[in-house]
């Protein structure tokens, strides 16, 4: 399965790469695009030093690891979001015929590198949050097991709007909203929000698993809404649970297809 | 329907930063802390009517395929044409995209009632026209340039910082907030925000977006001309 989806990858890699202008152009726009949201924070800390309780490379911190996590998921798996495209069009019929996983072909169908742009972004923040933070590394072996398990919630969260799409079809902002709105909610402290939201993403959707929790623990803070130490370190139970979850939907939504029929 | 649940979720995560910010800085930029909410969800009321993320035209798809050959000798003006097109959408936008977000903000945050509803629709109008205007020098690009990708995230890049729907352009700092605030963009939310807050002085706020409207729809009738031009020496 991984083989196939790399040398899927590698196809529309070297498709992209007949055009190598507009492909340095692409990823350039994509780095200033998602920086765009750097700049946002930027700003807000031009007015203020403290954000619900966190200064500027404590957010630019969150800001990265989240960034970096769901730029490498968006480039890897995003396309997911097309499948509802691909079920009016009736090219998803075809996915379902071939020998290799559905999820697979549409996750990796019309692969577009010029992503790596974000994902330059995302990391080019995080190395000025680290240079600025001084996190002991006793505490820093956390920073990539927080990315690891960012990739895999974010990709569950793909796969899980993919497969209400296969349900219902026509409605993929929806779907948006729990995927792009994810990583923008991740941007920020979760301090930020009320403490509805931030139960709501800690116990029904884990996004608080992709930088809060564990970041609480990099940058040793006390949890604002008191929750027990060593939930900090449940990160990758939530991202596998996750997982399974997305996992058991895109069968459950592929068992329920009906084609369109055109 | 999904388009405008879409806008209420970010324009609530977009809420709680502003409030979180409008904590620690009260009175920031001039707005207490419900007119900055207030304009966060105006500003993803915008999105829709002033197409903030861009395209919204046509013109591209009929200038790659030829159609815009058959466009520009009909007896009307192109721009003129595409224009009432825009309003056209921008007015179904306005209801099926700009009304919700606006109602869920009230109920989840409530939201300050427009100081001046009139002139608020004007500024609204105002905006549109400019957004289009805009937009069309965009499209009418793709004459001359052959991958339009490019200069559509260049003018998504502008128009979604420097139109104020990610910050309010009040609180931009220094030389960067007194350029923002005189680019074009600014006409498209941050003015009709400040409007409808009553925070702007009328007569300015409609100059602006009045002036900009001008000179953008001045410059897209230039530049139908001389792609009318292009297009006769190419032989169409």
């Amino acid at each position: 399965m991984i083989r196939i989806y790399v040398l899927l990858a590698w196809t529309w890699t070297r498709a992209a790469a007949q055009y190598p202008v507009s492909f340095a152009l692409m990823t350039a726009g994509g780095f200033v695009v998602s920086g765009l949201d750097a700049a946002v924070i930027w700003v807000i800390f031009a007015n203020t030093t403290s954000l619900a309780g966190f200064g500027l490379p404590e957010v630019l911190f969150l800001y990265g690891v989240s960034g970096l996590a769901f730029a490498i998921s968006d480039l890897l798996f995003s396309n997911v979001d097309r499948v509802s495209q691909h079920i009016r069009a009736g090219t998803f019929d075809v996915f379902l015929i071939r020998p290799v996983s559905s999820f697979v072909q549409v996750a990796v169908d019309r692969f577009t590198p010029h992503r790596i742009g974000r994902t330059l972004q995302g990391a080019a923040v995080l190395g000025v949050a680290l240079s600025r933070l001084d996190v002991p590394l006793a505490r820093a072996w956390m920073i990539p097991v927080m990315v690891a398990c960012g990739i895999v919630i974010f990709t569950a969260v793909f796969a899980l709007g993919g497969a209400a799409q296969i349900l219902l079809t026509d409605a993929p902002e929806v779907a948006n909203a729990f995927t792009y709105g994810g990583a923008m909610l991740t941007q920020y402290p979760l301090s930020v929000y009320g403490e509805s939201v931030v139960r709501g993403v800690t116990f029904i959707l884990p996004l608080a698993f992709v930088n809060w929790q564990p970041g609480l623990y990099v940058l040793g803070r006390e949890d604002p809404l008191g929750l027990p130490y060593w939930v900090r370190f449940l990160s990758p139970a939530a991202a596998l649970a996750l997982a399974l979850a997305a996992a058991l939907a895109w069968r459950a939504g592929i068992r329920r297809y009906r084609s369109t029929g055109s | 329907m999904a388009g405008a649940f879409t806008n209420t979720v970010f324009g609530v995560m977009r809420a709680y930063v502003l409030i979180a910010l409008w904590r620690s800085r009260p009175g920031l930029g001039g707005y207490d802390l419900a007119d900055a909410v207030t304009f966060c969800f105006l500003s993803q009321a915008f999105i829709g009517p002033m197409q903030v993320f861009g395209g919204g035209l046509d013109l591209p798809q009929r200038i790659r395929s030829g159609d815009i050959a058959l466009d520009l000798v009909r007896p009307a003006s192109l721009q003129l044409w595409t224009l009432s097109e825009d309003l056209g959408r921008a007015a179904y936008l306005f209801l099926a995209r700009s009304v919700p977000p606006t109602i869920a903000g009230a109920l989840l945050f409530g939201i300050v009632a427009p100081a001046h509803p009139l002139a608020c629709a004007a500024s609204l109008v105002l905006g549109v026209v400019v957004s289009f205007g805009w937009r069309y020098l965009v499209a009418l690009a793709s004459c001359w340039v052959l991958d339009d990708r490019g200069l559509n995230t260049l003018s998504l890049v502008l128009t979604t910082f420097f139109s104020g729907l990610m910050l309010p352009l009040a609180i931009f700092p220094g030389w960067l907030g007194t350029l923002a605030r005189a680019l074009p963009w600014a006409a498209m939310v941050q003015v009709p925000a400040d409007v409808y807050l009553g925070t702007a002085d009328l007569a300015e706020a409609f100059a602006f977006q009045a002036l900009w409207a001008a000179v953008l729809l001045g410059l897209g009738a230039l530049a139908t001309s001389a792609a009318r031009r292009k297009v006769v020496i190419q032989g169409g």
